[in-house]
């Protein structure tokens, strides 16, 4: 989340009104779902560690506004964090878990469980699919959409294997 | 509710070294009017066949088979072809469209053969081909059509006789990413105008469309689900995971 915030704050100054107005550009629909309070906790975080500095921008028959910017060490991290190439949630490693916790204790049927997995993720894939036919085909929400489509589908997919994987060991 | 397709006890046997395969093995399924149904499975667990059962392309072993409460199973060949005519609408992986006609023949062709005169069939076709965005491709033959015109104009073919019901047989199977979409989106349309509609698939995101998801193991149908409209914004909370907290 830190991340996200400074990286859009790249671009130039912003109050936080208009941050989360470029949140919810870049995110679509998913940036529509974030709490706006996290958006100013965050904000405020970022101050204290020196990445970002707000300055008091009074206006007339308002409130002052804060507008937030980056500080050089803010920008640093920025650099940083486009090169990096980390990589999040690579393997379904708990669901993996439980299978094998399943067919050794036999506390649980495998073959249901992956029933049931398959079930929930297509479940989500049905509602990603649903935003994203409501998203302009060419906006970053849809890209983004279409990407977390994509790792369900394969997602799915892997459950199949396992599937397979336990039906042949079951005829064996 | 009316019952559009109603099976029991559907049996469907080929014949193999030793015993014969039970490709269908005692299927019963009920389809209502309106609703979008889906069929996954591992291949070889049945689900085309089950299909070409309920589409009177394969005849049953055994079981009952019944088509908006008439029952169908005894059904001689002719009689089928008069049936799949009026009543049902076919979309395969393979397109199957007459090449040598263009788009706004293939579509017409199943009008005409049910007697529709001429302009009217003519005029319903390129209605169709309009709503599903294929209308400038009315005139070409299939094989200047890419895959996934090519699909929806099968899809328009399969619409033109208003069926009680369509049968698709892994019908993105041969289509790309952004075809594969297209047809996605004229599904949710059709599930959106109560088409009745049953759907095999491996594609997971076509699956998901469906009102109600079938999963076949074996000939038989192990689990039944409602899909149903989510609230839970668990997709959206998929997206969001990786955000993780400020």
């Amino acid at each position: 989340m830190r991340d996200v915030i400074l990286s859009l704050l790249a671009k130039e100054p912003a109050h936080g009104y208009e941050l989360r107005q470029r949140l919810a550009k870049a995110l679509g629909p998913a940036g529509g779902a974030l709490n706006p309070g996290q958006v100013y906790v965050t904000l405020s975080r970022l101050e204290r560690a020196g990445l970002v500095q707000a300055t008091e921008v009074p206006q007339p028959s308002h409130p002052d506004k804060k507008v937030y910017e980056l500080t050089a060490s803010g920008r640093e991290r920025v650099e940083a964090w486009l090169s990096d190439v980390s990589w999040s949630k690579v393997a379904p490693l708990e669901f993996h878990l439980k299978l094998v916790v399943a067919a050794t204790t036999r506390l649980a049927d495998p073959v249901a469980l992956v029933d049931a997995q398959r079930l929930e993720l297509l479940r989500e894939l049905r509602e990603l699919q649903e935003l994203a036919l409501r998203e302009p085909p060419d906006s970053d929400g849809a890209l983004l959409l279409e990407g977390a489509s994509l790792r369900l589908q394969a997602d799915i997919r892997w459950l199949e294997v396992c599937e397979r994987r336990l039906l042949d060991k079951e005829s064996r | 509710m009316s019952r559009v397709i109603e099976a029991r006890g559907l049996l469907r046997r080929y014949p193999a070294a030793g015993s014969p395969i039970r490709a269908v093995d005692g299927v019963d399924l009920v389809v209502e009017a309106g609703e979008t149904v889906s069929v996954m499975g591992p291949s070889g667990c049945g689900k085309s066949t089950l299909l070409h059962l309920l589409g009177g392309l394969e005849r049953p072993d055994g079981g009952e088979l019944y088509l908006d409460g008439r029952r169908v199973d005894r059904l001689s060949e002719s009689q089928w072809a008069i049936l799949r005519r009026r009543a049902i609408g076919f979309v395969f992986q393979a397109f199957h469209l007459v090449d040598e006609l263009t788009s706004v023949e293939n579509v017409e062709l199943p009008a005409l053969l049910l007697g529709v005169a001429r302009p009217r069939a003519r005029r319903r076709a390129m209605e169709l081909l309009e709503r599903l965005g294929v209308a400038e491709r009315a005139g070409h033959l299939p094989d200047r059509l890419s895959g996934g015109e090519r699909q929806r104009v099968a899809v328009a073919r399969a619409l033109v006789n208003q069926p009680l019901v369509v049968l698709a047989d892994e019908p993105t199977g041969n289509l790309d990413s952004r075809a594969t979409g297209d047809i996605l989106r004229l599904f949710g349309e059709l599930r959106e105008a109560r088409q009745t509609l049953l759907v095999v698939t491996h594609d997971a995101r076509v699956a998901s469309i469906a009102d109600r998801l079938l999963t076949m193991r074996d000939g038989a149908i192990v689990a039944q689900t409602r899909l149903g409209a989510g609230t839970s914004a668990a997709g959206i909370l998929a997206v969001l995971a990786d955000l993780g907290e400020g």
